[in-house]
């Protein structure tokens, strides 16, 4: 889809009304994960707001484009899309994690309408994908499958089984996003598991390399509308991110990863989420 | 009531025996500040390796060091210890009877608010089926402690089930930890309920409430579940005529069924097992998750009276 002015400012706006639901709504509950939330904000925002072909009222359309968010940690940041699309009531998010409510800690698809693979254990996502991917080409039908990774996730071997098996299938409606915040949960990338050079990685085992501005919604729309046009292999579109982007002392650190906020950062993060509006 | 969290007690544990045994060396995949393995990483930085998110590595690699004589610990949440490290935990480890110390972190639903997805109620049953290996659940901080340095006297592959809860203390500092040998903590003669990990202190609850009613149940902590105290476990049966297991962990292949299989062969007595039923649970705080799903005392107690009123 291309992207007009006036709806690039609408989901500029979308976005930074979720940073700042996504911070009142981890606050609350003292649990959750902000740090890759936030570096996935615009990527899944543009996703469902501009990409995928879903319809709330028919959750499950066969015909409808998948969205499995591998790096299952940012669920909150995924439940505030689904809720904004109209899936459910936004005041759930209220409930996050709690007894006997519907928004688990990590995607359910059981329990969550929208929720198109239930994930949480990392590098699961995108061996599923290729599934789907292989059934909509079997099946004839129009559908893409997208999936977001973490960058730390690619270290997880099964990542690197999945994209041969994706590029052996030619899975060109299959497209993978790499969340490149170069952090992971105990420091950076390159501290922890260095990924080398992530490019030719990807490209060696026969996949399209399209890189884009992970916080830029015009740059990930078009990478999208590119990856759309790739013929008889898979797409990665490695976005560059900032972890916890949008709250100065979370970006790029990784003690943000999964850390309850508590009431003085709570304070300090909506006054700079709340800055120039 | 003083408390200590499991992985704190299981983190400082790890410097202490780190500074004795220079043969030790640690392991993670990307959750030391959760299994407080980075506690030994500060403190020896050159005989601690975080892998990244890379489990089945991390056993594979722990399995290589140990073949030239280190003593390897690895460390991730228990969920992923069984499911991604499984293969080389297995397959290299155990079979060949490698001395890898595998501490399972989280374990139970002790994680409780990620999920179902990282709750761990299969790990015991998955342990237990492998050959050559040795499982320890510790009930208390000084039970932590105490284990880890005892499982060093092991030469082969333990498996340690860890928590992320903070837990009261039941043992003090004098406490002798007996691997394989289970601990009768209160004497009673109506009936044994016998419990392991974080359970023991809802079991020690639960034999409070049972006095009330006129009811003198035995407790019996087992944290080495394999090999397991047979010869406690034939006594109990013996002499109180009943056995409630009590586990945060499936009803399918963990406590309940290692004392069933003692007590079915042995001296067979009626039985209750109290666990996590044949279900995934969810997201939400622990203690309510606990009582939910029937880990509490108030369940032990109607359990332990429906099988007192069979006995
Ligand atoms: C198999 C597995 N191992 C460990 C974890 C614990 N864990 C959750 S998130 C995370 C770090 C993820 O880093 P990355 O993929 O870079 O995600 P992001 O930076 O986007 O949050 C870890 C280790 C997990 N969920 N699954
Ligand atoms: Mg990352």
């Amino acid at each position: 889809m291309i992207l007009s002015n006036a709806q690039e400012a609408k989901l500029i706006d979308l976005c930074k009304k979720f940073r700042k639901e996504l911070i009142e709504c981890l606050h609350a509950v003292g649990s959750g994960h902000p740090g890759g939330s936030l570096s996935a904000t615009e990527i899944i925002t543009t996703l469902y707001f501009c990409e995928l072909n879903v319809n709330p009222k028919n959750p499950n359309d066969p015909d409808r484009d998948r969205f499995i968010l591998s790096k299952g940690h940012a669920a909150p940041m995924l439940y505030l899309n689904l809720a904004e699309k109209g899936y459910f009531d936004m005041r759930e998010l209220c409930n996050l994690r709690q007894l006997n409510h519907m928004l688990q800690g990590h995607p359910c698809a059981k329990t969550t309408p929208g929720v198109d693979l239930s994930t949480g254990p990392l590098g699961l996502g995108v061996s599923a994908a290729v599934g789907m991917a292989l059934a909509g080409k079997l099946d004839k039908k129009k559908y893409n499958v997208y999936v977001l990774i973490g960058d730390g996730e690619t270290q997880e071997g099964i990542i690197w089984e999945a994209a041969m098996a994706a590029s052996k299938y030619k899975l060109e409606n299959l497209i993978v996003i790499l969340d490149h915040n170069k952090v992971q949960l105990d420091g950076t990338i390159d501290e922890i598991m260095p990924l080398g050079n992530i490019n030719a990685k990807w490209e060696s085992f026969g996949w399209k390399v399209i890189e884009t501005n992970g916080h830029n919604i015009r740059d990930i729309s078009s990478a999208l509308k590119e990856a759309k046009q790739v013929k008889v292999k898979p797409t990665i579109i490695i976005a560059e991110t900032v972890k916890g982007k949008g709250i100065s002392f979370m970006e790029g650190k990784n003690i943000w990863h999964g850390k309850p906020i508590d009431d003085e950062h709570f304070n300090i993060a909506m006054k700079e989420l709340s800055g120039g509006n | 009531m003083k408390t200590k969290q499991i992985r704190q007690a299981y983190g400082e544990a790890l410097v202490r025996i780190g500074e004795k045994n220079e043969r030790i060396v640690v392991l993670d995949s990307d959750v030391a500040n959760s299994t407080k393995s980075c506690l030994f990483g500060k403190k020896y930085p050159e005989r601690f390796f975080d892998v990244g998110i890379s489990e089945a590595n991390m056993a594979g690699m722990a399995a290589g060091l140990a073949t030239t004589g280190k003593i390897p610990f690895i460390n991730t949440f228990a969920a992923f210890m069984v499911l991604r490290a499984g293969d080389p935990i297995r397959s290299l480890i155990a079979y060949s009877n490698l001395n890898v110390k595998i501490a399972g972190a989280y374990s139970g639903l002790s994680d409780s608010y990620d999920g179902a997805s990282h709750h761990s109620l299969i790990d015991i049953a998955f342990m237990r089926a492998i050959p050559n290996m040795s499982i320890i659940s510790v009930s208390d901080p000084i039970e932590t402690e105490k284990s880890i340095e005892t499982c060093l006297n092991i030469d082969g592959p333990v498996y340690i089930r860890l928590s992320r809860a903070e837990v009261p203390y039941i043992y003090d500092n004098n406490y002798k930890f007996k691997f394989g040998k289970g601990n009768i903590l209160v004497d009673g003669s109506d009936l044994t309920i016998i419990a392991t990990g974080y359970m023991v202190h809802k079991a020690l609850d639960a034999a409070k409430l049972l006095k009330n009613e006129g009811i003198n149940a035995r407790v019996v902590n087992i944290h080495t579940i394999k090999p397991i105290d047979t010869e406690l476990i034939i006594k109990c049966a013996r002499e109180t005529g009943a056995i409630v297991t009590v586990e945060e962990h499936s009803i399918y292949g963990g406590l309940g069924s290692s004392v069933a299989e003692v007590i079915v062969r042995n001296y067979p007595v009626p039985m209750e097992i109290v666990g996590i039923q044949d279900v995934f649970c969810e997201s939400g705080d622990y203690e309510q998750l606990l009582n939910k799903y029937g880990l509490c005392a108030e369940n032990i107690v109607a359990k332990s009276k429906l099988l007192f009123s069979r006995k």
